[in-house]
């Protein structure tokens, strides 16, 4: 049997590589929960913010958290005109149109990287990728743990802004009741590219969190987004604290799954989750709203 | 029908050029086209450029000193190729090479991508010549048009573990407990399939064999089961960033096996990796291919790579010397004619190379005398160990008493 010194690290390496998870599916809950956008382009959008990270690092020699204020707008303003200038457009106010679209601009965004970048695995070298911090028995790598407190930091912001600012409030107003608010005069256009950008700029700090202990090419996107709508689901479309909660526990799940079943067999235990959470309790742990 | 005198001034200019051409031909030799086929894109795109490195300096080389003298000094001209990483992608560059009219491919470095192209190639007659592809099947599936020159992973497999024994007995036995880690595609798997079954023969426990995908990027369970299995030796046989990476994560989580021997480590032998992490390197046994360090030219090809500011990892003088033998080959075939260069290669006693092989002789594609190297990291240097012939430092084993 696993004794404490082996379980130990593995519990807490899940909870740091978690909260990354958590970070991408605040993003998504957002946008998918409500605004009750199916976003595709998720993916393949933190791919972008990923290249964002690396070129910014390797051709101006900015450190991945330095590019923190760089990023997170770069990426809101991306995410603000995809939604106002190809996402509405193209949708015409049609929920199945919205998902071809992200799944279309999903495709275009892995393809231009292809081409630009080639499939190669990208990755950075910093001074502290391999510093550690004992905690206990645990030796964590420290890049996992600034991404843990940063992923916590920015779900506060995120949670802050859309509990007490105007825009939250237009958010929670819009996702409520889409007629009623554009008839208060709240610009409905504006609050969906406002949301998406946000959800986008949540990318780009999970980037810049990302990187120093991970890679980039072109087809990264695609494991962190069925993991991320696993999160969504598991915590409840569109809950906060359920994406929060969520990311943590299935970052443990893989963790300790990988540890017992082996690296290739371990994120077996994201998907029964996924699929126990869809039959016996499809709201989700915080979603009581659905 | 009599032709009309139009049609016999057309016919005799053409003729008249036909018969033309191998004069000019004579006088201004034709460059020679050869594929240079490796996966420079994609997870295994510094091993495949390395590789494309050594290959273009044996091109180099071969054409400074007067190209290939039996053809009037006939230069090769490489076509490049990218398998990026892929069989598939390397199956579709040598229909392209195919198309371009290359006499021959070097290539493909992944066993993989090997087992690929070497079939594709097949299907027009097409030599190639393997440059590191060390998974035997390669070279058993009775393809007239494949030759290895290296040793494959069976043969590196029973000197690593016969090698591994006469340490280990000279140091009293303090090991007895194995744990392989392996990467996840024919190479790794192959190799690990050949230790667990080796390694017993010698009373050795194979306690746990761990696979992994590439790119792995975060190693710390794998790590913390190596911690929890606690072997004496831990055997790692996967590609560069692999490797690096988990005996960083090793050093990391302070965990030191009695020995790490690695057979085919992507990282052990390598010069890069030694430079960049001196301490997680030091005292790393390795079985893989190696020069003959007793041969000045290996040290003299040594330098002009590092004066190109790269490192002499084995993939280039692998597919330096796999490109040499081709180009001996061609000399001998006096033609780029295909069946021809396959007759050649099939014949060669090629020696003037800098492995510790001897002259080549090719039984079903693979070079008899291919053999690997033991090497060990020793204060920033990597010092052949065994065999006794090519030994440049004495053996330290195990790692930490």
């Amino acid at each position: 049997m696993l004794d404490f010194d082996i379980l130990f690290p593995s519990v807490l390496n899940g909870i740091t590589t978690g909260a990354v998870y958590a970070l991408i599916a605040l993003g998504l809950t957002l946008i998918y929960g409500v605004l009750h956008i199916i976003n595709f382009a998720h993916g393949a959008a933190l791919m972008v913010a990923l290249y964002g990270v690396f070129f910014l690092k390797e051709k101006l020699g900015i450190d991945p958290y330095w590019a923190l204020p760089i990023m997170v707008p770069a990426m809101f303003v991306l995410g603000y005109a995809l939604q106002r200038g190809v996402i509405n457009r193209a949708s015409h106010g049609k929920d199945e149109n919205i998902l071809l679209v992200t799944l279309g601009i999903s495709i275009v965004l892995e393809n231009l990287a292809l081409i630009l970048f080639q499939s190669d695995t990208r990755t950075i070298e910093t001074a502290y990728t391999l510093n550690t911090v004992a905690i206990g028995p645990a030796m964590i790598a420290l890049p996992k743990l600034v991404a843990f407190g940063g992923a916590l930091v920015v779900s506060a912001l995120l949670l802050l802004i859309v509990q007490k600012t105007d825009l939250g409030r237009a958010i929670r107003a819009v996702s409520k009741e889409k007629q009623g608010a554009r008839l208060m005069g709240i610009d409905v256009d504006h609050v969906y590219a406002m949301c998406y950008g946000l959800g986008l700029a949540c990318l780009g700090a999970a980037a810049c969190f990302l990187l120093p202990a991970y890679y980039v090419n072109p087809q990264v996107g695609s494991g962190f987004v069925l993991v991320a709508f696993t999160i969504v689901v598991l915590g409840g479309m569109g809950s906060f604290s359920g994406a929060l909660l969520g990311g943590l526990l299935i970052g443990v799940v893989e963790s300790v799954g990988g540890l017992l079943l082996g690296e290739s067999l371990g994120q077996i235990g994201i998907f029964v989750i996924f699929i126990a959470v869809l039959l016996l309790r499809p709201q989700g742990m915080f979603g009581a709203r659905a | 029908m009599s032709s009309t005198r139009r049609q016999f001034m057309g016919h005799s200019a053409v003729a008249a050029s036909a018969l033309a051409f191998p004069l000019v031909g004579g006088a201004q030799p034709a460059t020679i086209k050869v594929g240079v086929l490796h996966p420079v894109t994609g997870a295994l795109a510094y091993s495949g450029q390395q590789c494309r490195l050594g290959a273009l300096m044996a091109i180099e080389d071969i054409n400074k000193s007067g190209g290939i003298k039996s053809m009037g000094g006939a230069k090769l001209e490489a076509l490049l190729g990218d398998a990026q990483s892929s069989p598939q992608a390397g199956t579709a560059e040598i229909e392209k090479m195919n198309e371009a009219g290359v006499c021959a491919v070097v290539g493909a470095f992944a066993s993989a991508i090997c087992l690929a192209t070497t079939q594709a190639a097949a299907k027009y007659n097409l030599p190639h010549v393997v440059d590191v592809g060390v998974a035997d099947q390669i070279v058993e599936r009775g393809l007239k048009n494949t030759f290895r020159f290296g040793p494959g992973y069976k043969k590196c497999a029973e000197v690593a573990v016969a090698n591994l024994h006469v340490l280990n007995t000279a140091a009293g036995k303090p090991a007895k407990t194995v744990m392989i880690v392996h990467e996840e595609s024919l190479f790794g798997t192959g190799t690990a399939n050949l230790l667990s079954r080796e390694l017993p023969g010698y009373g050795y426990e194979v306690k746990e064999v761990i696979k992994h995908a590439n790119p792995t990027r975060d190693f710390n369970n794998i790590a913390l089961r190596i911690k929890q299995v606690n072997p004496d030796i831990l055997i790692p046989a996967n590609y560069y960033n692999e490797y690096a990476l988990l005996v960083r994560t090793l050093q990391q989580q302070k965990i030191t096996p009695k020995a790490i021997f690695s057979v085919l480590g992507g990282a052990a032998s390598s010069y890069k990796f030694v430079k960049e992490f001196p301490d997680a390197a030091n005292g790393i046994i390795d079985c893989n291919h190696w020069f003959n360090p007793k041969d000045k030219r290996s040290a003299e090809l040594r330098k002009r790579v590092e004066a190109q500011g790269q490192f002499f990892s084995y993939e280039v003088f692998m597919a330096y010397t796999a490109m040499r033998l081709l180009a001996d080959s061609i000399e001998h075939a006096k033609s780029t004619d295909r069946a021809a260069i396959i007759d050649a290669l099939g014949k060669s006693s090629f020696s003037d190379h800098i492995m510790p092989y001897g002259p080549t002789k090719f039984v079903n594609g693979q070079n008899q005398g291919a053999q690997p190297l033991m090497t060990q990291v020793s204060k920033g240097d990597i010092k052949v160990i065994i065999p006794r012939e090519y030994r440049e430092a004495e053996p330290i084993f195990p790692m930490k008493a």
